[in-house]
């Protein structure tokens, strides 16, 4: 269930270049939201809300973690937000990563595209898991949350310019990675799309990004076409999460 | 409560407030936040005859005071929306209004008789003016002749009285506004979006898809307001008004400029619980402007 809340900010830091974590204060959502869902966030004065991943929950503080990166006005802004001040929020939104106890996960996260991942691994290793991440990044200033999904299990940091970890794209760490049961990716759309083609023998689940308007599934604006193109789904209603191949990237 | 009602031909309302057409959808979504009988009216996402998938993405954008749009008409066709999603709406204690629309006169006359044969809608929409559908369309909306036309037939085709939303993409909105009336329109709906542009700085291409879009959302408001001033004073059927609404001072102001009810779209993206808000601020609003009733301010605004 949604639910429109108010979050008050506990803190606020510069985690690398553009990036900023928060850590907000709700009971409602910190004891229901579950990996890959998001919230929907009320910056200002903006006519419309913007869509930021959990990172984590932790219900004996009633805290909810993001991460977010500054990419245009909204997101300025929100660095900007003081601690003490609340946040106008819905939320949590969209469905989960499905959940697969005491297996292999491998996940990949790009950019962004990391945080829900930080929330998805710790309640995978809470469920028996074996967790391998490999998470690429623009170059070495944008690094964010290593030394967390290193405390997760075994991580790779890909850089594309080298700078930092290894060098190149996540595609070209996964190919080393053979033993896993299931993999789980976020990050922008030509990565998953290299990610899913790469990985096409392989179960898995992908969470993608699309402008949005409602965010509750009631405008049809943020679809994304099914593999046979004969439909759409909503990403904030059906997804984000998806089944690796259900919709066309 | 009595002094929020307000009535239009086949829509006794309880009062003024409706949430706007593709902004609410059915209304299944909404209905998790507060109770849709609380409304006066529920306008549907548009229907046309067969199913329609929409635009491709980005279909949205965001403005100054407003956004952009070009969904495309997606929706599941009015023979699956009259079985899902009509049954759905009728459970509520509230007025559904159907928004339909179409490329050719065939296929606003097969949407409209599918309504008419349902008994659980209220009114019909006619939406001749969504600027984001390649053929047709706004066609429909931009010239009076072809407007009256599509008026004729859908009041043919159905006994449900017919409100025809006007595009504001015109230079003489009140010439459309007569004809469609002349052509034996029950109401007027008003405005729809209007058709903008937003292009991306580091690509140097449209944000949207479609390229363009239709602007809704505060920065319409004003335009709204003086396109259903002109026509009120122009027609004798009643205006449905559209526009920017964002709380029960705004729904004022459409009333004095001379709409009967209204509608809150965009609004509803910013915070899902706006039309029940509003139906709540709205007593306190005319007394403190010195309104008994609703009707009481319908096209009560003074112009010297
Ligand atoms: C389900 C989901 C989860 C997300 N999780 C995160 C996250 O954890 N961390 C993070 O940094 N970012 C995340 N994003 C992307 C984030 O929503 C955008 O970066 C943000 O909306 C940009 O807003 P802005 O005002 O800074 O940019 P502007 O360009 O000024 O925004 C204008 C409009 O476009 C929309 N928009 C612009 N870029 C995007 C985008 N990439 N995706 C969706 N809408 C966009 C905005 O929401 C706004 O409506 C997520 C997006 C989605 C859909
Ligand atoms: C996302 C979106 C979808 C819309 N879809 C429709 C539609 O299907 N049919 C229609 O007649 N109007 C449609 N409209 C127009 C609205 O019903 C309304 O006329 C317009 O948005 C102005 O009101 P507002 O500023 O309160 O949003 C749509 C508007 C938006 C923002
Ligand atoms: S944002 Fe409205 S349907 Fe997804």
């Amino acid at each position: 269930m949604i639910r429109k809340v108010g979050m008050k900010i506990i803190s606020i830091r510069c985690i690398a270049q553009d990036t900023f974590e928060m850590i907000l204060e709700n009971n409602f959502i910190s004891n229901y939201a579950v990996p890959g869902q998001f919230l929907h966030l009320q910056v200002g004065e903006h006519s419309l809300r913007r869509p930021i991943s959990i990172t984590d929950c932790d219900p004996s503080r009633s805290t909810v973690t993001i991460i977010f990166k500054i990419n245009g006005q909204g997101t300025r802004e929100l660095s900007a937000y003081q601690v003490g001040q609340y946040l106008n929020v819905l939320g949590p939104m969209g469905n989960g990563f499905p959940l697969h106890a005491n297996s292999t996960a491998l996940l990949i996260g790009g950019g962004i595209g990391v945080p829900p991942l930080y929330y998805l691994g710790k309640t995978l290793r809470e469920m028996g898991c074996t967790i391998i991440s490999v998470l690429g990044f623009q170059d070495k200033n944008h690094v964010f949350y290593e030394n967390e999904f290193k405390n997760l299990g075994k991580n790779f940091i890909v850089t594309n310019n080298g700078s930092y970890g290894e060098s190149g794209l996540v595609t070209d760490v996964i190919n080393h990675v053979h033993h896993f049961d299931y993999y789980y990716s976020c990050g922008p759309i030509p990565m998953l799309r290299a990610v899913s083609q790469e990985l096409k023998e392989r179960r898995g689940y992908i969470s993608i990004e699309e402008r949005m308007g409602c965010g509750v599934g009631a405008c049809y604006a943020c679809v994304v076409p099914t593999k046979d193109g004969t439909n759409y789904k909503k990403i904030c209603k059906d997804g984000p999460v998806f089944v690796a191949g259900e919709v066309k990237l | 409560m009595t002094r929020l009602t307000t009535e239009l031909p086949g829509l006794a309302l309880k009062n003024p407030i409706m949430p706007a057409s593709g902004c609410f959808g059915f209304g299944r979504e909404y209905s998790d936040f507060y109770d849709l009988g609380k409304l006066g009216a529920v306008i549907m996402k548009a229907a046309t005859g067969n199913e329609r998938l929409g635009n491709p993405t980005p279909r949205v954008a965001e403005t100054s005071s407003g956004m952009l749009n070009a969904i495309g008409l997606q929706n599941p066709g009015v023979d699956k929306i009259i079985a899902n999603e009509v049954p759905f709406l009728a459970q509520f204690d509230t007025k559904i209004i159907a928004n339909i629309a179409g490329s050719t006169l065939e296929e606003y006359e097969y949407v409209a008789q599918a309504f008419n044969q349902t008994n659980k809608v209220h009114a019909l929409e006619l939406n001749i003016s969504c600027p984001n559908v390649k053929e047709g369309g706004i066609q429909f909306g931009t010239d009076p002749t072809m407007a009256s036309r599509v008026t004729e037939v859908v009041k043919k085709a159905s006994n449900l009285p017919v409100y025809v939303k006007l595009s504001p993409n015109v230079t003489d909105i009140v010439s459309i506004a007569k004809a469609v009336e002349a052509a034996g329109a029950d109401g007027l709906s008003m405005i729809n979006t209007l058709t903008g542009m937003q292009i991306h700085l580091p690509s140097r291409r449209p944000i949207i898809a479609n390229k363009t879009g239709g602007l809704s959302g505060p920065a319409i408001k004003p335009v709204a307001v003086r396109m259903i001033y002109e026509v009120s004073k122009q027609v004798q059927i009643p205006i449905i008004g559209m526009g920017g609404i964002k709380n029960a001072e705004d729904v004022l102001e459409f009333l004095l400029a001379g709409a009967s009810a209204v509608a809150v779209g965009t609004a509803n993206f910013q915070n899902p619980f706006v039309c029940s808000e509003i139906i709540n601020e709205l007593p306190q609003v005319l007394d403190k402007y010195g309104f008994n009733s609703v009707q009481d301010a319908i096209g009560k605004g003074i112009v010297a």
